[in-house]
């Protein structure tokens, strides 16, 4: 096979070399412009006056100013419980989908689908109609099933820990995926080992399966922690009625008149920095330790047995997705047909008035609906694209300097939402770019958000094919990009699917960017939303919500469609 | 960004100029020519603070007399319409045609900035008074709300309600009252300038230990009285405490002893606005008997159009005790303002 490849490449490596560096220069120039360009604003910012004079005076106003401290404890605090509750729920439940004889274990992973669908502001908004202190309907239930009077106050969703199980129930998702597929791909012949050893259950999911399934958890803890500490949705709808700040909603109150976008960048940074140290913490941890080697594809692992304890484990799960996507979707359901989402369901209390205003009253339902689904597939085509090109050169080290790339293609990661909100405002609305005011900027904005996990998406699956199959092409005399498009994309189907349905969920829950970038005719129904729940419009809101959550689905249900379709044929 | 001291000579400069009272320009009659040439604009922009069901049927009234101009509305916030159009300024961006906030203050500041067009619609020299236009006709109130305080008739009997603002520091009310943010809601900023300025900042200090349940929008706390979360509202606009009054909420607004303040929204024209001739033919629609007529009507305002009727049971403003208007005193202490209640209210 090499002794054929060699004299190929020897006879048309040359011009095939000069095809693939236009392309990989491009993308380099493309990807740092993509990260380094809002950083460099943002540092800029930071660290200079309104005049340009480098100064640290953003920093001292920072750390002088005491209505910044408390935000900053908070967002610790909120970060870290909101990462320890996901954690605990995600992890057993990971667990028994994964590798236990629960019943109903596709439900269960379809209704935690049905919470990774669910935008984290719009089930904040849900929470809001579930457990406000005193019009909450769970509160009204309550006091209703236990005979208290009325004032009394069973949840109040208004509170730090109200912000903590909100924030928790919308980053649970991805830790319990992370999970369950690691458990699923652990090999039966170490629990097996461990049980002929004489272990009892308890002590091999203790000892083997648990330290196996570490890594997976731990990088899911990450995401959760990273999630809750850059997350801006939940906490404008829930902290402020509560009487406090996080570092978020506090970096979009200094865009309020008169803006200060010196102490806002200033304030970014920190959260640019934790994230950095935390990504390079995990990378730390994982590589340390020997994992790859668990890759080995054993017989499918056998069932651990619950016998007794399968419906409250059931119980248990269903529990988890209640508050996650059941209880919300029924809050929603109720605001968008009723007068009045906290009074009972009596016929005067009906009405369609809701549909008819969003559909048929709104002007800006239109406009906001057609931009968000033209971003929202404009960035996964755009960026799952890019993302193949990279995971390409990358895996297949297609060119020198390919580490490069894969650091750029990874960065974005390391940038919070809001961050990144600020620094692309900045930098789009200097020369020589001028974008704000443009759906580009927002297009800018999702792709970068979105492609670090696309590329690794890509990457991985690079990994499983072998480079056979592209070879055996560029032996004929396909160019790599050739061989690309029409050996390995098509193989790569389902993984190239995948990524554009994650960019385009992604795109259309986004907010914490969108709220920086949008102006009114580049409104997304992101904003909308927010903006209708900031004049209590919870019909209006819930209305909309429905018409983003059906279509959503719709749309990944056929990207879902066709790729199997493609690996059936 | 501007220092201060620049700020500071820029605002006397203003009121220099304000007070030496420019002439305004001659008032403008709607006609075919501008219709005309507002069809060709095709859609007009605008930013507004009000109620978003309002501004809506409004423009569906707009779209329905004018057709072939589209009205794209964009509501939010006072301090946010101010925002954005400061961002949009600021990034060279012209995407609002005409604008309505519920904060007169701005349109001080944005007319010395120049990012105003000079318009007089017919009907505001002709009907409105004075007091309630810029004497250069770059703007006028185009609508007027109080700021009103308001309970749950269904939670509090009618003798039991609190009469004015300093009812509400008694322990009872504790964690029963909800209010809206003057860092969001330009009527709500103007109400707390006034509010401060008669009663003193003393009273926001000892509200905000009554447990507080902060709101954004002054549409909002009425919204909030009818669910039930909250049975009292400190502030508020009183148009949509009425609305939802009409559509039969349980709540009954109070006009508290003290003094009610007295929110002005004026609406103007951007200087650079997309859509020029569409946004001179929205704004002699606002302010038209017909628009105005709407607004006291479906929008429960008040407005000083001369020929407009006042809607039947509602009290008049001639028998409501209010609290003196002072746009240009707000604009010198909108940081102040925000800057104090944020430190007693945290958020």
């Amino acid at each position: 096979m090499i002794a054929a490849a060699e004299p190929a490449s020897g006879g048309r490596g040359r011009r095939r070399f000069d095809l693939s560096l236009p392309v990989f220069a491009g993308l380099v120039l493309l990807l740092a412009g993509l990260v380094f360009l809002p950083m460099f604003w943002l540092f800029r910012f930071a660290f200079t006056d309104g005049r340009g004079n480098p100064t640290f005076a953003n920093f001292a106003a920072l750390v002088t100013s005491p209505d910044l401290l408390e935000p900053a404890i908070v967002t610790a605090i909120v970060a870290l419980a909101s990462c320890l509750l996901a954690c605990l729920v995600a992890a057993p439940m990971g667990w028994l989908v994964g590798r236990s004889d629960m019943p109903a274990r596709p439900l269960v992973r379809l209704l935690v689908m049905g919470a990774l669908v669910m935008p984290p502001f719009l089930g904040a908004v849900t929470w809001e109609i579930l457990a406000a202190p005193n019009s909450g309907l769970l509160n009204q239930w309550g006091r209703l099933l236990l005979g208290l009077p009325t004032d009394a106050v069973l949840l109040d969703i208004y509170s730090l820990p109200g912000l903590v199980f909100v924030i928790a129930c919308y980053s649970f998702p991805p830790v319990f995926v992370l999970v369950a597929d690691a458990l699923q791909r652990i090999p039966a012949e170490l629990e097996d080992a461990s049980a002929m050893l004489g272990a009892t259950g308890l002590a091999t999911v203790l000892r083997v399966t648990l330290p196996l399934a570490l890594p997976a958890l731990l990088a899911g803890a990450l995401v959760a922690f990273l999630q809750a500490m850059t997350i801006f949705g939940s906490p404008a709808i829930i902290a402020m009625p509560a009487g406090f700040h996080t570092l978020t909603t506090k970096i979009w109150s200094f865009f309020q008149y008169p803006p200060h976008p010196g102490i806002a960048s200033a304030a970014a940074l920190p959260l640019l920095l934790v994230t950095i140290l935390l990504l390079r913490l995990q990378a730390w941890l994982l590589g340390r330790r020997g994992y790859a080697v668990l890759a080995g594809r054993g017989g499918r692992p056998a069932l651990v047995r619950l016998g007794g304890w399968r419906w409250p484990a059931l119980f248990f799960c269903l529990l988890v997705t209640s508050c996650s996507a059941l209880l919300p979707a029924l809050a929603l359901l109720k605001a968008a047909f009723t007068r009045v989402v906290s009074q009972p369901l009596t016929p005067d209390n009906l009405t369609l008035h809701n549909f008819e205003f969003v559909l048929f009253g709104f002007s800006a339902t239109q406009l906001a609906l057609r931009n968000t689904f033209l971003l929202a597939t404009l960035a996964a085509t755009i960026g799952s694209l890019l993302a193949l090109l990279v995971a390409y050169i990358t895996v297949r080290r297609a060119v020198r300097l390919h580490r490069l790339l894969a650091f750029l293609a990874t960065a974005p990661a390391a940038i919070p939402g809001i961050v990144l909100g600020v620094g692309l405002f900045l930098a789009y609305t200097q020369p020589p770019f001028r974008l704000y005011g443009t759906l580009w900027i927002l297009l800018i904005a999702y792709v970068t958000i979105a492609f670090p996990a696309a590329f690794q998406q890509l990457q991985s699956a690079f990994r499983s094919v072998h480079p056979e199959l592209e070879e055996a092409s560029r032996i004929l005399g396909a160019s790599p990009l050739q061989a690309l498009f029409h050996i390995t994309a098509p193989l790569l189907r389902t993984g190239i699917v995948s990524s554009w349905c994650f960019i385009f969920l992604e795109a259309m829950r986004e907010l914490s960017a969108a709220i920086m970038l949008f102006t009114a005719n580049t409104k997304v129904v992101a904003t909308v939303m927010f903006d209708l729940n900031e004049g209590d419009q919870l019909g209006s809101v819930s209305v909309l919500g429905l018409v983003l959550l059906v279509s959503t689905v719709a749309v990944l249900a056929l990207a879902h469609r066709f790729a199997r379709g493609a690996t059936l044929r | 960004m501007m220092s201060i001291r620049s700020f500071a000579i820029l605002l006397a400069a203003g009121l220099a100029a304000t007070a030496a009272a420019a002439a305004p320009p001659p008032s403008s009659a709607v006609d075919q020519k501008l219709i005309d040439a507002a069809r060709k604009d095709g859609t007009v922009v605008w930013y507004t603070s009000t109620d978003v069901e309002i501004a809506e049927a409004l423009g569906k009234a707009f779209e329905a007399k004018y057709p072939g101009v589209k009205v794209q509305i964009d509501r939010s916030g006072s301090e946010r319409v101010f925002q954005r159009i400061g961002q949009e300024h600021m990034a060279n961006v012209q995407a609002c045609d005409v604008v309505n906030s519920s904060d007169a203050a701005h349109f001080i500041y944005w007319r010395r900035e120049g990012w105003l067009a000079p318009y007089l619609p017919e009907d505001v020299a002709k009907y409105f008074p004075a007091d309630q236009k810029d004497p250069d006709g770059t703007y006028a109130t185009v609508r007027a709300t109080l700021s009103v305080m308001g309970y749950n008739s269904k939670l509090i009997k009618a003798d039991e309600a609190p009469k004015g603002f300093v009812d509400l520091l008694d322990p009872k009310w504790a964690g029963k009252i909800v209010k809206s943010h003057p860092s969001y809601s330009g009527g709500t900023l103007t109400a707390t300038f006034e509010i401060a300025r008669d009663i003193g900042w003393d009273y926001f200090e000892k509200l905000a230990k009554q447990r507080v349940m902060q709101v954004e929008s002054a549409t909002d706390p009425a919204k909030k009285v009818v669910l039930g979360e909250r049975p009292i509202m400190a502030d508020g606009s009183e148009y949509s405490l009425l609305i939802a009054r009409d559509r039969g909420g349980a709540v009954e607004p109070i006009y508290p002893v003290e003094g009610t303040p007295l929110i002005a929204s004026p609406a103007a024209i951007l200087k650079d606005a997309p859509h020029p001739n569409a946004a001179r033919l929205f704004e002699s629609f606002l302010f038209s008997t017909e628009g105005q007529q709407l607004l006291v009507d479906i929008g429960a305002m008040r407005s000083w159009h001369a020929q407009v009727k006042e809607r039947a049971g509602r009290v008049p403003m001639g028998s409501i005790k209010l609290m003196k208007e002072d746009p240009a005193g707000v604009e010198r202490s909108i940081e102040e303002v925000k800057k104090r209640y944020t430190s007693y209210f945290k958020t």
